[in-house]
């Protein structure tokens, strides 16, 4: 990993969110039970996903709603191309969805001749400078006032004229667009409904003027009823960016008239993460990016030096989980810290997961020790053999050890005699 | 009379053994029993935290045997405790688990709730701030996060507040990473150093003499980035052993 260009001033940005969160965390006296609580659902849905995706299907499908499944991202974007073709749709407005980044739909519908606009004002900025986000809730943190001017090719970089140009740029997308797709926050099994939250109102504007709505969701997305969904709506805002709750929190039930919802369930690995107890912790994530506005490392690297598609411990889990030999690799980028756990609206054990990870990880690529581990293995394996190398340590000349930690550090200093020698010495009187 | 091993991590061993000897006066001082199991290495951490599973139930089986018969297993270190405590649950049969994480304590965490001191008789007239390690702060529970929405608390600085002439002034971000993370500080070089350089800033706005903390993992990467930086572990204070080593 590298350090970001700018490292203090990414880091003082997303520490501001962090500050943010923790001053709406301690605005709710309930705050741990909240968490225990969303833990709990979550634990209990991702164990019984079986009995509520059907739940969700039949209630959604009485609503009216089209139901479709997708095994992985190939599936999933082949579906929403025959809807597409179904509305002799060319133009598709898209409001936030992590889920159409994982399944590469924009460069899968793009290729095929359509026009997809992304209306979050950060996806839209990372869009035209040809980006990928480098956070999921503020996909645009990286990049500075100034160079999102340069990007709208304006001379002001006043945020509030900037987002003036955007809103005028998008009125003209949403008016002309034939489809509408968005992601899904959560689904309500016992109401066949689903929710989509957002402080632009984008996904709101995009699904009112366009004749159909596709929503896509992971298979994870389900909790039982509407008085869960409270539980979560509570955390997510105050989680991701301090806010009591998202400006829209949107509940789509049915379709109005004359127009179509088709609603793609995706698999795409998570049935596979399920399967593996130990990470299934992972699957509860409600996507509110708190982990990444606390993490250390993520706050000093930026999103864009994860290589999956989700960035910082989350991200880690979730793309090691997937697939270990591509992704296990991100599980080392991280100082076990913790502090994600602890902000984590659904309490996963974000840290412990990344160690797990990093076991599985060593055997998958059946890892072999290299000489450093090996010998020191030894050593600590015999008592004699590690007072031997404490001994031999305190005499190995200085430049053995500023080899090991690298040129921007002075070495600490053996003492001429270690505990264990004095101890023994007062011992043997 | 309860029976107390004394645990020193191989690098405190080594680099710090006043931090050891300050851990054992205390421990006296307060009339435990305590012993120096000879033939204890190393806990194994730095193998588990790079993925080396195998090699790491080895070290904690070795542990074990080194340890199991003693009431109380004590270490100046919330990183090392916290492997035995909380992480040998994966390398452990159950029941041995529970024995050995039961009565393993970080020094702090001991004198706090199991010696419950109530006073000390040790002076140290000097300005200090305090950096709250992660794995004794969050694995361990040392004191209370800044993530979290409890009523604060550090059973650290309750202990410091013990201290006779001390003065404690806060530390901005005191619970943020220092950026050490063992093999993190070699695999990571470039952000482990930023890290560190980060919390040096902060402890330099604070005005304090001493950064004091409980883990001489983290305050030795922090020394490595600032020669002059004067750090203690907090128990050479308890014992009234840092005037000594000053």
């Amino acid at each position: 990993m590298r350090l970001f260009n700018d490292t203090d001033w990414l880091n003082r940005a997303l520490w501001y969110v962090r500050k943010k969160r923790d001053a709406a965390a301690k605005s709710v006296p309930e705050w741990e039970e909240l968490r225990k609580a969303a833990s709990n659902i979550k634990a209990h849905t991702i164990t019984h996903l079986d009995r509520y995706l059907e739940e969700f299907e039949k209630n959604a499908l009485k609503n009216g709603i089209k139901v479709h499944w997708a095994i992985d991202a190939k599936e999933h974007n082949r579906i929403v191309e025959s809807i597409l073709q179904k509305f002799g749709a060319k133009k598709i407005v898209k409001s936030k969805s992590m889920l159409t980044e994982e399944c590469e739909l924009n460069p899968y519908l793009e290729n095929r001749g359509y026009e997809v606009i992304d209306t979050d004002l950060g996806e839209r900025i990372v869009q035209l400078a040809k980006q990928k986000p480098s956070h999921i809730v503020l996909p645009a943190i990286h990049l500075k006032k100034e160079q999102v001017a340069e990007i709208f090719k304006q001379n002001s970089s006043d945020p509030t004229y900037l987002t003036g140009v955007a809103r005028e740029q998008l009125r003209k997308h949403f008016e002309s667009a034939d489809a509408a797709i968005t992601g899904v926050n959560f689904a309500i099994a016992n109401e066949g409904a689903f929710v989509v939250c957002t402080n632009e109102g984008n996904a709101d504007l995009g699904t009112s003027l366009a004749k159909v709505h596709i929503a896509v969701m992971g298979i994870e997305k389900i909790v039982p009823t509407l008085q869960d969904l409270g539980v979560f709506l509570r955390l997510l805002a105050r989680s991701a960016t301090g806010q009591a709750i998202t400006t829209y929190s949107s509940i789509f039930k049915k379709p109005s008239e004359g127009k179509e919802i088709h609603l793609i369930i995706v698999d795409n690995g998570r049935s596979k993460i399920l399967s593996e107890t130990k990470f299934t912790n992972a699957l509860k994530c409600i996507r509110c990016g708190a982990c990444m506005n606390t993490c250390p490392v993520f706050r000093r690297s930026g999103g864009h030096e994860y290589n999956y598609v989700i960035p910082g411990p989350i991200g880690s889990c979730l793309g090691a989980a997937r697939d270990i030999k591509k992704h296990g690799k991100m599980a080392f980028a991280s100082t076990l810290c913790g502090s994600c756990d602890n902000v984590c609206p659904v309490k996963i054990d974000l840290h412990e997961q990344l160690l797990a990870l990093r076991g599985k990880y060593k055997e998958a690529v059946s890892e072999r020790k290299d000489k450093f581990y090996k010998l020191a293995f030894v050593i600590l394996k015999y008592p004699l053999l590690y007072k031997a190398a404490t001994k031999i340590l305190q005499f190995m000349p200085h430049s053995f050890y500023k080899k090991a930690w690298g040129s921007s550090r002075t070495v600490p200093k053996a003492a001429k005699k270690s505990f264990s020698e004095i101890y023994k010495e007062r011992i043997e009187g | 009379m309860a029976k107390a091993a004394l645990f020193v991590p191989c690098f405190v061993n080594s680099i710090y053994p006043n931090v050891a000897l300050a851990t054992l006066k205390i421990l006296q001082d307060l009339g435990f029993e305590v012993e120096y199991p000879p033939n204890q290495t190393c806990c194994g951490q730095p193998f588990f935290n790079s993925g080396f599973i195998k090699e790491a139930k080895e070290l904690a089986q070795n542990f074990v045997k080194n340890f199991k018969n003693y009431d109380y297993i004590i270490a100046p270190s919330g990183s090392c405790i916290s492997m035995v405590k909380v992480h040998y649950r994966e390398l452990l049969p159950p029941k041995e688990f529970e024995d050995i994480s039961k009565k393993s304590f970080e020094i702090c965490e001991f004198l706090h709730d199991v010696a419950k001191v109530k006073e000390l008789n040790v002076s140290f007239p000097h300005t200090v701030a305090l950096h709250q390690s992660c794995h004794g702060l969050r694995e361990l529970e040392l004191g209370v996060s800044s993530e979290l929405n409890l009523p604060y608390n550090s059973k650290v600085l309750n202990l410091l507040n013990l201290v006779k002439d001390i003065k404690i002034v806060p530390l901005k971000n005191s619970d943020e990473c220092c950026g050490f993370g063992g093999t993190f500080s070699i695999n990571e070089s470039e952000l482990s150093v930023k890290m560190g350089r980060d919390k040096l800033a902060n402890f330099k706005a604070s005005g304090a003499q001493f950064l004091v903390g409980y883990d001489n993992s983290c305050l030795m990467h922090l020394a490595s980035l600032d020669p002059n930086l004067k750090s203690l572990h907090v128990v050479e204070i308890l014992a009234g052993a840092a005037n000594e080593t000053l």
